[in-house]
């Protein structure tokens, strides 16, 4: 039994960093219907900020502690912002009008450069990313094992997802972003500007991958450019195991990838772990083909 | 318009053939290297990617060995030149490196690769092309089993298994013990093997037995399920930088015992990222920087001085697997491919950094293995086990 608490506990912890990755994916969707393949790979460039952000920050505030670990992420998530901004502006403005098909490749394009300009850039052998955060130690309950980072993973996970719902559901920026999701063209002519909303929704799923980035980092300390790969990958999944475009439903999705492969991991088997959790995507998908809470969409004709 | 266009695609298809019959005499023709000025020796490693440290250290120990050889003159009046590729530790580059190296450089010998799985993928394209071909540090057996060209300077992973259970087991005096290791290497399924085997026959227990696929970074899940099972220690077969994490989870887990694994462990960027969490687990390896023999130590000497580093086992294997081809090439009279194949094959007492080398009858280097320690962020010499 306590095993199966640990194992539920472990799978929590990795979900909801999954949960992280996947809300950025789904917002970008939801706004755009464009999936950016590139956010694993700002996911990475989260992590390489905050490991270059962090002796900086070590100068001004001690780390590890929680205020200077609060500064990294703050830094990490506006540098990611800035390069999601100019993403948006040099890759796939310029092809706006194009055909959808075009910009998803674009993106895998950006994805590769990222990729492998990282690998250039920053070097490919792994990095310690460094202590952020004080380990104020594990708390030991009847067996059970957990420890601060993985708490601090869910609590940020939590109110991101609240934040990004407030931005979205309450703000004026947020009304303009639904009102370009569901005619660019009309809410260009009620005197939106188009760009600017599209590119504030890419900056913000930006600074959320770079959040996640950072979280992974303090969880799995090694870091490398071709981190993003899985992680960005299996956040897809999860973003549309929930229904992609659906704040809640990447969240979800992502904690049941993540709890479905540790438990698979623990009790079956930890070689097919990936290969039966996405065949429980698959099976959930016959089932539910726009994800467990997506809405069902017809295409107008 | 749109019969331009079609025009055009005719043009191409009728057009491809034809230039690359025009080609083909010239390239599948080997130049032989008997006019050229140098004598050409390719190399491919890992030099970036996630076992980049593999591919450094063994290219920087390979180089060292070349400009050596060159400074003293050379092989047979000729210098060698060193062409080296990078694989980006991927799968399915080793295999575009080597038809590369062979095709378009004519090298007379290929040197590569620290890992199993790399060194498979390559050592079939050597054989067809009877280029031999020497792998510094693969252990696993199946490699040189892939034909008569194929060689290594190493020792091989069912002597290094049966090293670490009998020091599981009688050094460390432990009873039961999980495994964990990678699905997707050769090297760490053929070494998890050979070391079960040898631990249950000598009396163990195998009370756990988890896997992981390279590139993981979370390994919580096995970890709980191994420290359910209550073991005496973690075999963990693995590269170093799965290893570090999983030395870091395992202690976050609360599970203390030591962990211990093979010449995967072997690098710089294993303590940075494992830290505190492996102090006190142990490793087998091929050489170890403390090693008294002037041999060792002015091997050690040249490489710190040139490299700023300390050399590790590597970097050792890829010295040695350069001046054993240049020794090879000597005693052969030239690099002409099945000469030099038969001179590798009668290799005896070479001196090596990494011990003496002699070839056996499976082209598998017989030597002693070297058992390390990980204490105050350090790899401190332990013991030396002879085959």
């Amino acid at each position: 039994m306590i095993e199966f608490l640990q194992q539920l506990t472990n799978g929590l912890a990795l979900g909801s960093i999954l949960a992280l990755v996947a809300l950025g994916y789904t917002m970008v969707y939801g706004i755009l219907r464009f999936i950016n393949f590139a956010h694993g790979d700002l996911f990475m460039l989260g992590a390489f900020a905050g490991y270059y952000v962090a002796p900086w920050v070590a100068r001004a505030l001690p780390l590890p502690s929680l205020s200077g670990a609060l500064v990294v992420l703050a830094v990490s998530m506006l540098v990611c912002a800035i390069i999601g901004l100019l993403i948006e502006r040099f890759a796939y403005r310029p092809l706006r009008n194009q055909p959808r098909l075009t910009m998803l490749i674009t993106a895998i394009g950006v994805s590769l450069f990222l990729e492998n300009g990282g690998q250039w850039l920053l070097g490919a052998a792994p990095k310690r990313f460094p202590l952020l955060l004080p380990a104020w130690g594990q708390w030991k309950i009847a067996g059970l094992t957990m420890n601060s980072n993985q708490c601090v993973v869910i609590l940020v996970t939590t109110l991101m997802l609240l934040a990004l719902r407030f931005i979205v559901l309450n703000t004026r920026m947020g009304r303009a972003m639904r009102a370009v999701a569901c005619n660019p063209d009309a809410a260009a002519l009620m005197g939106v500007d188009t760009n600017r909303v599209i590119a504030f929704t890419f900056a913000l799923g930006s600074a959320l991958a770079a959040a996640a980035g950072v979280l992974f980092a303090i969880n799995y300390p090694s870091i490398d450019p071709l981190m993003g790969i899985l992680p960005g990958l299996k956040a897809f999944v999860a973003a549309v195991l929930g229904g992609i475009g659906n704040l809640p439903g990447a969240a979800l999705g992502g904690l049941i990838i993540g709890i479905t492969e540790t438990m698979v991991a623990g009790y079956i088997s930890s070689t097919y772990k990936d290969a039966i959790a996405f065949a429980v995507l698959i099976i959930i998908l016959l089932v539910r083909p726009s994800g467990l809470l997506g809405k069902r969409e017809n295409d107008k004709v | 318009m749109k019969s331009n266009f079609f025009l055009t695609v005719v043009w191409l298809v009728a057009a491809v053939p034809v230039l690359l019959t025009g080609c083909s005499p010239s390239s599948s023709s080997p130049s032989t290297s008997q006019d050229s000025p140098t004598i050409k020796i390719g190399e491919f490693a890992s030099l970036t990617g996630s076992e980049a440290t593999f591919g450094q250290s063994s290219h920087q120990g390979t180089q060292l060995a070349v400009d050596a050889i060159n400074a003293a003159g050379g092989v047979l009046g000729k210098p060698l030149e060193l062409i080296t590729e990078d694989d980006l530790s991927q799968a399915g580059q080793p295999a575009v490196a080597v038809r590369k190296l062979i095709a378009s450089d004519s090298v007379v010998a290929v040197l590569g690769e620290v890992a199993s799985s790399r060194s498979l993928e390559a050592a079939p394209i050597c054989q067809e092309y009877k280029v031999p071909m020497i792998s510094p540090a693969s252990t696993n057996p199946r490699v040189t089993q892939v034909g008569d060209y194929i060689f290594r300077v190493c020792f091989i992973d069912p002597f290094q298994g049966t090293v670490m259970a009998d020091f599981a087991l009688n050094t460390l005096h432990l009873k039961s013990v999980a495994v964990l290791s990678d699905v997707r290497s050769d090297y760490s399924l053929g070494l998890a093997r050979f070391f079960k085997e040898r631990f249950v026959s000598a009396g163990g227990r195998i009370v756990a037995d988890e896997n992981y696929s390279g590139g993981d970074k979370d390994f919580s899940a096995q970890l709980t399920s191994i420290k359910a099972a209550n073991p005496d220690g973690v075999f963990v077969p693995g590269y170093y930088t799965e290893v570090g994490l999983i030395a870091l989870q395992s202690r976050q887990l609360g599970l203390s015992v030591p962990m211990f694994g093979g010449d995967g462990w072997e690098s710089s960027s294993l303590v940075p990222i494992g830290g505190q969490a492996l102090e006190g687990d142990y490793f087998s390896t091929h050489f170890s920087p403390d090693d008294s023999s002037p041999m060792v130590q002015s091997f050690v000497k040249a490489y710190t001085q040139r490299y700023g580093q300390i050399p590790d086992a590597m970097a050792a294997l890829g010295y040695d697997s350069a001046f054993l081809l240049a020794d090879a090439i000597k005693r052969a009279g030239g690099a002409e491919g099945s000469k030099l194949r038969d001179a590798l094959a009668a290799t005896t007492n070479f001196p090596g950094v990494t011990g003496s080398i002699t070839m056996d009858s499976h082209r598998d280097a017989s030597k002693p293995a070297v058992i390390l320690t990980i204490s105050g962020g350090h790899f401190k010499y332990v013991k030396t086990i002879a085959p």
